[in-house]
């Protein structure tokens, strides 16, 4: 386990030296000086290449890479060129927000996703799988942008149980979560339907494998059979699933911060774009890249511990 | 005949006294269900005494596992039965699933056929014992962990040798078909109920299997159900056999007399299949036709820790090998010794780390591009007869392919004429090539396999394991038709069997392997009247074989 555990690690920082190159190579190429941009159209070109010189444009291409990645490993993300405040500053800040907004559609989503797999596996073809595989079918086909509409429209508008937007800061937490709630449920509904439907079938497949059969034999229920020898061994798609739907919710969640009008952290992206703030870009991408490759870790350490066979792997 | 230790009050084992006319642990009266709206079982009757062996026989689909199924109350949905299932005194057939938990894994316990898929992968092997016996006892965890080791340790899986920790993937099937055991046994159940559980095992670990259920049947007093398909493995073990055919019980009585003198032509037919051996014509073998030396194959075990030197497994230890035109060989060996690594290495399907192998005089070689015109003197039949099609090509589709080893293919009517000039020559309809592959059974299967493996007229045939999953007489009919090929098609093979007994009349020549070489060698009668090496004993002693017919 420690040599697994050893050789994944070193696996993890490879990946991200290797994406972290690639970040950087493709913002470089990409067109648009940030310095003209920042001083606009009439920019004298004197003044450009002052600002260029302040914030280091002008060096050659391999000492930038070095010297924000180095930047990067010791805390420091550098500075916006649109704000000039911290970039690292700015992150936190957003992820105060993406973070549990991400984290609580995920468990959510799980929530929901699991007690509807186990029911309608249980009760293959009869009412309740019939439900619960409409109502998923509905939560995938449904835009999240749209029922989180209908969210406002209903708990925000009509029952004023939840504001309809914004987000108040964590000062107050009782308020900052009942910001979080309606994005988040937003968010969770249509990742708990493709939950439940992996599930589900996941499921199905194991009740028809002979070690089912053989719990039967034993003297367990239907029901038990399902739940002590059906759901661990259905859990690897499901962790796959998990692990995907996090990263996606992390920086995916863009269209939902718009509609609710949260400071996340895909809306921070999307003005750093819009403006050429190649620095923000690349160090919320790079961030983003760490969170996801670290997902991937977890999930396999996961895999691991949820099924013996995987855990003397070569 | 039979030794039953009854008791009068089933579920009390305490306080057991003879009885002169022990009431049968297990009885079944007028047993029949329906599903689908098709009959699958009519009006089964059968007794079983505790301490009493009776064996259940009969082909594929003649439903004797639908009779242990309805036993266990397991049958599949949509199934209606009608008639009395009596377990001692509890009526069976009327009590609710809820009921039925109470008792199965208590008094009802189950082993099944396959070992490998039996055992709940993610969990370890004490684990799924202990879980038996917390199903229906109110016991601490610690206890209950004792008991479980104590059974692994009675069905041989002592706890220096093979933790309970361990989880099934890291044991063998014959030690996961001992975990499945223990499962079973952990309660002392009256009635063990075994489906074919030691079909998917080989010659060897089945004697052991078989001689270990024997053991807790007549220690326990157990009643054992013994379901199989095998007449030779029922021989010398069970005390009574019930013959079954199209889900009625056309046979039933004492083991040995009922297979000294079978009554029923059914019966007569099964053990008449289960004797057969195929004539193979008179031969003189032709020039040579592979020559194998040295040959040797290993793979990389997987290192114990990340520093660690990597560790080899020699499948293959220096092989020297010689087939004739022509030439019958067979190669028998206990699974793991080699035989499949060999056969992979001769069809040049994995590359060799030593040693040579040539087909009529050119090298065979693994990987980039092998020419096709060495393909095609060798081909291969499989053991599995449902795995080895695509399952959405025709018959003729399927039969063609190895067309493409072939410089210039027949097209047209030229390529239907060698369709069905090959379903002739295994004993199919040339009609079958539209058929898709799905509506035959396992037998025309293998018969199919044949004739794909014949289209391209090759010198040599593999056949690895090619009539192991089949029943008796489909078996019977199949090692006929390879006999025939000799005649008609002057055809040389390689014939590989875990089975000694069914390599008897395929080849000239035996081989016998053991741990990655040939250990002896020699024509079929010597090899069986007076075996040398102590593999060919053992695999000899292991081998299940009916007693000579009377008279």
């Amino acid at each position: 386990m420690m040599g697994y555990l050893l050789k994944r690690l070193a696996s993890l920082a490879v990946s991200l030296l290797a994406a972290s190159l690639v970040i950087f190579l493709v913002v470089e190429v990409a067109p648009g000086d940030p310095a003209s941009f920042m001083l606009g159209m009439n920019a004298r070109p004197d003044t450009v290449a002052a600002l260029r010189a302040e914030l280091g444009l002008d060096l050659p291409v391999h000492l930038r890479y070095l010297d924000w990645l180095g930047g990067m490993l010791t805390g420091d993300f550098g500075i916006s060129y649109t704000y000039r405040t911290p970039v690292a500053q700015m992150v936190a800040d957003r992820l105060a927000v993406s973070l549990p907004l991400a984290a609580g559609a995920l468990a959510l989503s799980t929530l929901i996703a699991l007690p509807a797999g186990l029911i309608a596996a249980a009760r293959r073809g009869r009412a309740p799988d019939m439900a619960v595989m409409g109502a998923t079918q509905l939560g995938i086909a449904l835009p999240n942008f749209w029922l989180a509409l209908l969210l406002v429209l209903l708990f925000a508008l009509k029952l004023h149980w939840l504001p309809a937007g914004g987000f108040p800061g964590w000062e107050d937490p009782a308020a900052a979560l009942r910001a979080l709630i309606l994005p988040a449920t937003a968010l969770a509904l249509p990742q708990a339907a493709i939950l439940a439907r992996v599930l589900r079938s996941a499921l199905l497949d194991i009740l028809a494998e002979e070690f089912i059969r053989t719990a039967r034999a034993k003297g367990l229920s239907r029901g038990q059979a399902l739940l002590r020898h059906g759901l661990r061994n259905a859990l690897i798609p499901v962790l796959t699933i998990l692990g995907l739907q996090f990263s996606f919710l992390l920086a995916g969640a863009i269209i939902i911060e718009q509609v609710f009008f949260l400071p996340g952290l895909g809306r921070l992206i999307f003005q750093a774009i819009t403006q050429r703030d190649l620095i923000v870009v690349e160090s919320v991408v790079l961030l983003l890249v760490f969170a996801v490759i670290v997902v991937n870790f977890l999930t396999d350490l996961a895999y691991a511990a949820a099924d013996p066979r995987l855990r003397h792997r070569r | 005949m039979s030794v039953s230790i009854g008791s009068k009050y089933p579920g009390e084992r305490e306080g057991q006294s003879p009885s002169s006319l022990p009431a049968p642990a297990l009885s079944l009266r007028g047993l029949s269900v329906t599903l689908g709206g098709s009959a699958v079982l009519q009006e089964i009757s059968l007794d079983l005494a505790a301490g009493e062996i009776l064996a259940l026989t009969g082909e594929s689909g003649s439903g004797k596992s639908m009779t242990a199924l309805a036993i266990m109350g397991l049958l599949p949905e949509g199934a209606a039965t009608r008639g009395d299932i009596m377990l001692g005194d509890t009526r069976l057939d009327t009590l609710t699933d809820p009921q039925m938990c109470g008792l199965r894994g208590r008094r009802l316990g189950m082993v099944f056929q396959e070992p490998m898929t039996a055992l709940d992968p993610v969990m370890t092997i004490g684990a799924q014992v202990m879980e038996t016996i917390l199903i229906h006892r109110a016991l601490p965890r610690a206890e209950a962990r004792i008991r479980a080791a104590e059974t692994l340790a009675r069905v041989g899986l002592p706890p220096d040798q093979v933790p309970p920790t361990r989880y099934p993937h890291e044991l063998s099937g014959g030690q996961r078909q001992r975990v499945v055991i223990a499962m079973a046994i952990a309660l002392r159940p009256q009635i063990l109920i075994a489906d074919e559980p030691t079909t998917a095992l080989d010659v060897t670990t089945q004697a052991q299997i078989l001689d270990l259920l024997t053991d807790l049947v007549r220690q326990e007093g157990m009643g054992l159900l013994l379901v199989t398909h095998d007449l030779a493995v029922v021989a010398g073990r069970a005390d009574r056999l019930a013959v079954m055919q199209a889900g009625r019980i056309v046979e039933e009585g004492p083991a040995a007399a009922l297979l000294a003198a079978p009554r029923h032509a059914y019966t007569r037919a099964l053990i008449a299949a289960a004797r057969h051996q195929p004539v193979l014509p008179p031969r003189d073998p032709g020039g040579p036709l592979l020559q194998v030396s040295g040959l040797r194959r290993h793979h990389a075990l997987p290192r114990a820790h990340p520093f660690a030197k990597r560790r080899l497994f020699h499948a293959v230890q220096g092989v020297d090998l010689q087939i004739r035109q022509g030439e019958r060989v067979a190669l028998v060996g206990a699974s793991g010794c080699g035989k499949s690594t060999l056969a992979r290495a001769l069809l040049g399907l994995d590359a060799v780390q030593g040693g040579t192998i040539t087909l009529a005089g050119h090298p065979v070689l693994a990987g980039r591009r092998a020419d096709p015109d060495q393909r095609r003197r060798l081909q291969a039949v499989f053991q599995d007869p449902y795995g080895s099609f695509n399952p959405r090509h025709s018959v003729g589709r399927l039969i063609s392919e190895p067309f493409h080893l072939l410089p210039d293919p027949p097209q047209g009517a030229a390529r239907e004429a060698a369709v069905a000039e090959a379903l002739r020559a295994v004993g199919l309809s040339p009609d079958h090539a539209r058929s898709p592959i799905h509506a035959f059974s396992g037998g025309q299967r293998q018969r199919i396999a044949i004739a794909r493996a014949l289209i391209i007229r090759p010198d040599m045939v593999i056949f690895d394991e090619a009539v192991s999953a089949l029943d008796v007489r489909v078996r019977a009919q199949i090692l006929d038709l390879i006999a025939d090929l000799s005649r008609s098609h002057g055809l040389a093979w390689l014939f590989i069997s875990h089975d000694l007994s069914v390599v008897r009349g395929i080849a000239d020549r035996v081989l016998v392997m053991e741990a990655g070489r040939i250990v002896e060698e020699g024509a079929p009668a010597r090899i069986f009247d007076a075996p040398q090496h102590p593999a060919t004993r053992a695999l000899l002693a292991a081998a299940p074989h009916l007693p000579d017919p009377a008279g």
